[in-house]
C-alpha cells in the first residue's frame, strides 16, 4: 500500500515537472490593424423581419428603466406596446461584467462603453450594425459617429447613445471648501481619510493616470489609457497610496448612494445619476469636473452576434435614441444625449447646456473609457503599453 | 418481478451496487467531475484582450499565485478571518447549546432549537445588508462600529454561521448522559473540573464538527466581505473578480484550489478526533 502511494506521488511530481517545462510566456497574438486587431468576419443585418416578440437588454443602470426603480420612470413599456417585443432588462455595474455577461449569448443588445466595445468586437460577441436600418441615426451628433470605440475600419459596430464624465462628488456639509481638484481623493494628507469612495474596476487606474498627467508632467502621460511601464507603475503606486484613504470601492451605484447618504463616505467618484438619486433622498451633495479633467464614457448600443431577436434589437436601437426617449434617458441618467433633436424634448431646457451636449470641443476634453492594448493608443511606437490583462492584475494588487 | 427481486436477494453485493449506482453516478459525474473539470481549467489561460480561454498547458497561473505577495496576504487574511469566526462562534455557541441541552425543559428545548434555526430561513443577503446598515455611520450599532473592514466582516460572518455551530454542539451535548456529569460531581469534582475533564473531551468532536462548517463557509465567502468589508478582500473576492470582472476563468480556478487544499489539510488534521462521525 505504502509502495503504491509513493509511486503515485512520483508520477504526480513527474507530471508537474513536465507541465513546468511547458511554462509559456504570454504571447501577443493580435495582428496589427487600425486599432491593433482584426475583428472576426461578421455580417450586419440586411433587412428587418417580423419582430420576434422578445428582447433581452443588457444595460447600464438607468439606461433601460421599466418602472421597477421608480414607477414614473418607464420607457420600456411604451416600447413593448409599440413593437410587441417583450423586454427583459439586466443592469450591470462595470464594463467587465457586461463583457462577461455578453459571452453567455443570452442578450440581444448591450449599452457598451468604450472600454467594453472593442473587446466585444474583437471576441466576435458583437456584430456590425446596419445604420440604414436605424432611421434616427441620421440625427446623431456627427462628433460621436465613426469613433475608435464604436467602429473598426469604417464599419459601424453600434449606435451612439450618450456621453458624460465620472464626476468628483462630495457632501457639501462635510467637505469645505468645495474641492476643485482630485487631490482630495489622492493626496496622502487628505483631510477626508477613510471617507473616500472610489470606483471598483481596473479602468479606475486611468483616473490616477489622469491626475498624474496634470501633477507629474515629467512622466509624459498623454493618454491615460496608454501607459508604458514607468507611467503605469506611477499610477499603480498612487492608487496604493490612496488605499488607506478609501472607505470602500463601489461597483454598485446604489451601495455608493447609501454610503454617501449615511456619511460613511463624503467624497468620491460618482455618476450624475447617483448624485441625482442621492440628492433626491435628501443628502446635500454636489459634483463637478475638477481642474484636471475627468475620465468619462461615450456609450454605444451594440447588437449581439448570437442574438435570436435581431429585428427587435434594431427596433430597440432606433427607439432608444429617438429624440424623446434619448432625452428621457439622458435626463434621468444625467448625461449628454447623442441625438441632436433630443435637447428640444427635455423637461429641463438647460440640461443640454449643462452637459455641453452639442459642444464637440468639450466632448473632446473628456478621457473616454477605452480598452488599453499593447499598441499604445497615443501613437507611440517605441514602447509597449500595458494591456488590460495587466491592468486587471494590478487592480487586485492595489486592493491588497 | 419476483424473479428479479429473488436474483438480487441471492446476490447481496450486486444488490448494494445496484442501489448505490445512481448516487455514485451523481457524486462521480456531477460533483467530482465538475470539480476535476474546474481544476483542469487552472492550467489554461485567457487572451487578455478578447477574454477567450486559450487551451495551452502551463503552470503560469500557479506561478503567479505563489510569487505575487498579494495572494499570500489575501490567503492569510482569509484563513485568519475564518479561524477567528470559528473561535468566536464556538465561544458563543457552547453556553447556548449547553443551556439548551442540559438546563431547558423538553418543551423549551424544542422552541430553542427552532429559535436557533429561524435565521437560516431568512435570506443571507438581507442579513448581511442589515449588518451593513447597523454598522453604518448613523446605524443602530454606530457607537461600537469599527467601520467597514475586517472587524465588521468577522462580526457579520460570526452572526451568519452561528447556527451551524450551535446545532452540532447541541446534538453532542444531548448525547452526553447526565449520569456522567452527576458521577463526576459525586466523586468530588467542582463544576470547572467536570467541564474540563468530562464535558469538554466528550463534546470536543461535536465542536470540531461545527468548526468544519463555520471554517469552510467563511473560507469561501465573498458576499459579506463585499457588503461590510470596506476595501478588504478575501479569497472568494479574488475568484469572483477574476470571473466577474477580468473574465479569467483559468486563474479563478487556480485561486479556487487554495481553499480546497486548506480544507483537505484541515479535515485530515481533525479526522482523528472523530469529528467526521459527528457530521
Amino acid at each position: 500500500m505504502k509502495n503504491r502511494k509513493t509511486r503515485l506521488a512520483g508520477m504526480l511530481g513527474a507530471s508537474l515537472l513536465l507541465a513546468a517545462c511547458g511554462t509559456s510566456g504570454t504571447s501577443s497574438s493580435a495582428p496589427p490593424g487600425a486599432q491593433g486587431f482584426t475583428p472576426p468576419k461578421l455580417e450586419a443585418l440586411k433587412a428587418l423581419g417580423q419582430p420576434e416578440g422578445q428582447l433581452n437588454v443588457l444595460a447600464w443602470p438607468g439606461y433601460a428603466e421599466n418602472g421597477s426603480n421608480d414607477p414614473k420612470v418607464n420607457w420600456v413599456t411604451p416600447f413593448e406596446q409599440q413593437t410587441g417585443c417583450k423586454v427583459n432588462v439586466k443592469p450591470f455595474g462595470t464594463s467587465d461584467e457586461a463583457v462577461t455577461l455578453m459571452k453567455t449569448g443570452q442578450y440581444d443588445v448591450v449599452s457598451a462603453s468604450g472600454d467594453a466595445s472593442l473587446r466585444l468586437v474583437a471576441s466576435g460577441d458583437a456584430e456590425p450594425v446596419n445604420t440604414a436600418l436605424v432611421p434616427n441615426y441620421a440625427d446623431v451628433q456627427p462628433f460621436l459617429k465613426d469613433k475608435s470605440w464604436n467602429s473598426v475600419g469604417g464599419t459601424a459596430y453600434g449606435i451612439p447613445h450618450g456621453w458624460g464624465a465620472n464626476l468628483l462628488t462630495w457632501r457639501t456639509d462635510k467637505v469645505t471648501p468645495a474641492p476643485n481638484s482630485w487631490s482630495v481623493m489622492f493626496d496622502a494628507n487628505s483631510p477626508y481619510k477613510g471617507k473616500v469612495i472610489a470606483y471598483d474596476s481596473p479602468i479606475y487606474i486611468a483616473d490616477a493616470a489622469l491626475y498624474l498627467q496634470a501633477h507629474r508632467p515629467d512622466l509624459g502621460i498623454k493618454n491615460p489609457y496608454a501607459l508604458d511601464d514607468k507611467q503605469f507603475t506611477a499610477a499603480v503606486d498612487l492608487l496604493k497610496q490612496q488605499r488607506p484613504l478609501v472607505s470602500e470601492y463601489w461597483s454598485d451605484y446604489l451601495k455608493e448612494s447609501q454610503a454617501l447618504k449615511n456619511g460613511d463616505a463624503v467624497v468620491g467618484t460618482a455618476w450624475q445619476v447617483t448624485v441625482n438619486l442621492t440628492k433626491g433622498e435628501g443628502a446635500p451633495l454636489e459634483s463637478a469636473v475638477p481642474s484636471e479633467g475627468a475620465t468619462g464614457w461615450s456609450d454605444t448600443w451594440m447588437v449581439a452576434a448570437k442574438s435570436a431577436h435581431k429585428t427587435c434589437a434594431y427596433k430597440w436601437l432606433d427607439y432608444i435614441i429617438s429624440p424623446k426617449v434619448n432625452a428621457q434617458v439622458a435626463e434621468y441618467f444625467g448625461e449628454a444625449p447623442a441625438n441632436t433633436k433630443a435637447c428640444a424634448e427635455m423637461t429641463d431646457k438647460t440640461l443640454c447646456d449643462t452637459y455641453h451636449a452639442g459642444d464637440a470641443g468639450y466632448a473632446a476634453k473628456i478621457a473616454y473609457w477605452t480598452t488599453p492594448i499593447p499598441q499604445c493608443l497615443d501613437g507611440r511606437t517605441d514602447v509597449k503599453c500595458k494591456d488590460y490583462g495587466e491592468w486587471t492584475k494590478a487592480w487586485t494588487e492595489i486592493k491588497g | 418481478m419476483t424473479a428479479v427481486s429473488a436474483f438480487f436477494y441471492r446476490k447481496p453485493r450486486l444488490r448494494l451496487g445496484f442501489l448505490l449506482s445512481a448516487p455514485l453516478l451523481w457524486l462521480g459525474l456531477a460533483y467530482l467531475g465538475a470539480l476535476a473539470a474546474l481544476f483542469v481549467t487552472a492550467f489554461w489561460h485567457t487572451d487578455a484582450f478578447t477574454g477567450q480561454v486559450v487551451i495551452e498547458w502551463s503552470l503560469d497561473n500557479f506561478k503567479t499565485l505563489f510569487t505575487d505577495a498579494v495572494y499570500r496576504t489575501i490567503t492569510f487574511r482569509t484563513v485568519g478571518i475564518a479561524a477567528l469566526v470559528t473561535v468566536i462562534d464556538a465561544v458563543i455557541a457552547f453556553p447556548m447549546a449547553y443551556a439548551m441541552a442540559k438546563l431547558a425543559s423538553p418543551r423549551a428545548q424544542r422552541i430553542l432549537v427552532i429559535a436557533v434555526m429561524t435565521p437560516l430561513w431568512a435570506s443571507y443577503l438581507v442579513k448581511a445588508y442589515a449588518w451593513r446598515s447597523m454598522l453604518s455611520g448613523n446605524g443602530a450599532l454606530s457607537w461600537l462600529s469599527p467601520g467597514y473592514g475586517v472587524t465588521a466582516t468577522i462580526m457579520t460572518l460570526s452572526y451568519l454561521w452561528l447556527p451551524y455551530m450551535i446545532l452540532p454542539i447541541y446534538a453532542g451535548l444531548d448525547r452526553l448522559p447526565d449520569s456522567l456529569v452527576d458521577a463526576s460531581g459525586d466523586l468530588g469534582a467542582r463544576s470547572l473540573r467536570t467541564f474540563r475533564s468530562v464535558i469538554l473531551p466528550l463534546t470536543f468532536p461535536a465542536i470540531v464538527a461545527g468548526s468544519i462548517f463555520t471554517f469552510s463557509l467563511s473560507l469561501g465567502d465573498y458576499i459579506a466581505v463585499k457588503i461590510v468589508g470596506g476595501t478588504s478582500q478575501m479569497l472568494g473576492n479574488v475568484v469572483y473578480d477574476n470571473i466577474g470582472a477580468a473574465n479569467n476563468l483559468p486563474f479563478a480556478a487556480t485561486v479556487a484550489t487554495v481553499p480546497v487544499v486548506i480544507m483537505l489539510v484541515y479535515l485530515a488534521a481533525v479526522r482523528r478526533t472523530g469529528a467526521l462521525d459527528n457530521l
